[in-house]
């Protein structure tokens, strides 16, 4: 029950007479419509965590990187590893 | 998915696997917290590849779990005597009752709902202003903006017919009472990253520094499990307990402030009981006066006798972490999801559920599964 997705929000629109601001997250393609009632800062393109209906909180694309770096921030990786294999949608980071 | 399939890379688990193995020099007891951290520890066979040192207790972060036996008890009398359209979430609805259980109630022709969010319940009643609709509004910090976003949208649309059923239980209160209990065997916790990500990170201090004891805010998937228990481990090993923020990218120090303005706008905190467990103060939300007509406990003024509890059940041992599901003699027998004698052997949470259902997964069950 206590199951939040990241989703990427897709559009954003007006409800009860443009009190409540609903988007339209996709959860890998799966679209579901959720409040962003509880982050009046989100935008289209932004990552929400998405519970019960209810946009939580926006992910912060920075510290979603440290725990690919962790291990090599420790200095306890060995060379041959590449981090960046785990980084997520690298292209995505770039601009 | 970004920012969900890249946690669940087997490579990189291993890495923190073995980092790990390289940190533990000693036996530790950590509590995950949350039921959703325990069965994504069950279920991707993490416990069977940690280091034997480190034992995973498995917490009461299982709201439904928790949800007092009369509470339920309430839901199906309003289902089956008010005539109410109750609204649940799914998790809610094969719970045992004293007499019955939600679903039991359901397939007597009770008006039983199940629904992915509050806000749907609104809409019903929004359509059906004839009926009155009660949402059971079960859950922990993360849930509760949601639910009382409920009362709030039935407030400004002027329905009369809307309420909640609030079970509503929070975490921190809970992590004192198991430290605090003499019996306690937790070393280290790792705390529920959600809820943290709505009540931020403030009132954890008080705790690491009271009980000396660790505690990393920690994600639900593998790797952010393993790099959770490595950073207990890490804390445990050089003697520290701080507070660590494994979850930072949903979790800011300050939470989610709108959020919790949601909250306190709707619910005040107030003592609770546990099921299983027992009451912990200052543990729970309960519905505001100035809101009480959504508030289906007063609006219904249902008046039902606490019942005895199922005393063959050991679901609050589990969550005190003294002993695990495959320690219960009913585990599997006579206790199955389908026939449940608590909780927890239903619950998507349920620490019982989660050893049940991915028993293959777990090859030291002492008592396997039939
Ligand atoms: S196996 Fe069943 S009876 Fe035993 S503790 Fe778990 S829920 Fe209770």
């Amino acid at each position: 029950m206590c199951l939040a997705i990241p989703g990427k929000i897709k559009s954003i629109g007006l409800k009860f007479d443009g009190l409540v601001r609903m988007a339209k997250v996709s959860f890998g393609g799966i679209i579901k419509e959720a409040s962003l009632e509880m982050v009046p800062q989100a935008k289209v393109d932004d990552y929400v965590l998405v519970h019960v209906g209810v946009a939580i909180s926006i992910v912060d694309e920075e510290e979603a990187k440290k725990t690919f770096q962790y291990l090599e921030e420790m200095g306890e990786v060995e060379d041959e590893l590449n981090i960046s294999e785990f980084l997520p949608d690298k292209e995505e980071y770039k601009n | 998915m970004k920012f969900l399939t890249e946690y669940r890379d087997p490579d990189l688990a291993q890495r923190y696997l073995n980092e790990i193995q390289k940190t533990v020099t000693r036996p530790w007891t950590i509590m995950e917290v949350c039921g959703g951290q325990t069965h994504s520890l069950v279920k991707n066979g993490i416990l069977n590849m940690l280091p034997k040192e480190i034992n995973m207790v498995h917490g009461p972060g299982c709201p439904v779990c928790v949800t007092p036996l009369n509470l339920i008890d309430k839901a199906v009398y309003l289902a089956e005597e008010k005539s109410v359209i109750l609204c649940s979430y799914g998790d809610m609805l094969r719970v045992p009752g004293s007499e019955k259980s939600l679903l039991e109630a359901k397939a007597n022709g009770a008006d039983i709902r199940i629904l992915y969010s509050p806000l749907e319940a609104v809409k019903i009643a929004e359509q059906q202003p004839d009926k009155q609709v009660v949402f059971f509004a079960v859950g922990f910090e993360t849930t509760a903006p949601a639910n009382a976003l409920s009362v709030v949208h039935a407030h400004r649309l002027g329905l009369d017919n809307y309420s909640i059923l609030a079970s509503h239980v929070l975490v921190p209160p809970a992590i004192e009472a198991l430290v605090s209990d003499e019996e306690c065997v937790v070393e280290g916790f790792l705390a529920a990253g959600h809820v943290c990500t709505i009540m931020g990170m403030k009132e954890y201090y008080p705790l690491v520094e009271n009980f000396k004891v660790p505690i990393v805010i920690t994600g639900f998937e593998p790797v952010d499990i393993l790099q959770g228990i490595l950073m207990t481990v890490q804390q445990l090993e050089r003697g520290e307990a701080k507070l660590e923020n494994q979850y930072a990218r949903m979790v800011r120090e300050n939470g989610n402030p709108k959020a919790m303005d949601t909250i306190y706008e709707v619910f005040e905190v107030t003592d609770r009981m546990w099921r299983g467990m027992d009451v912990i103060p200052q543990s729970g939300y309960q519905v505001k006066n100035e809101y009480k007509t959504f508030d289906a406990k007063k609006k219904f003024a249902v008046d039902i006798p606490e019942a005895p509890e199922n005393k063959e059940c050991i679901a609050g041992s589990i969550m005190k972490g003294l002993k695990k599901p495959y320690e219960c003699v009913h585990f599997g027998k006579k206790c199955k999801p389908e026939n449940p004698l608590g909780a927890p052997m239903v619950s998507s949470e349920g620490a019982c559920a989660a050893y049940y259902h991915f028993s293959d997964m777990l090859n030291n069950l002492e008592t396997p599964v039939v």
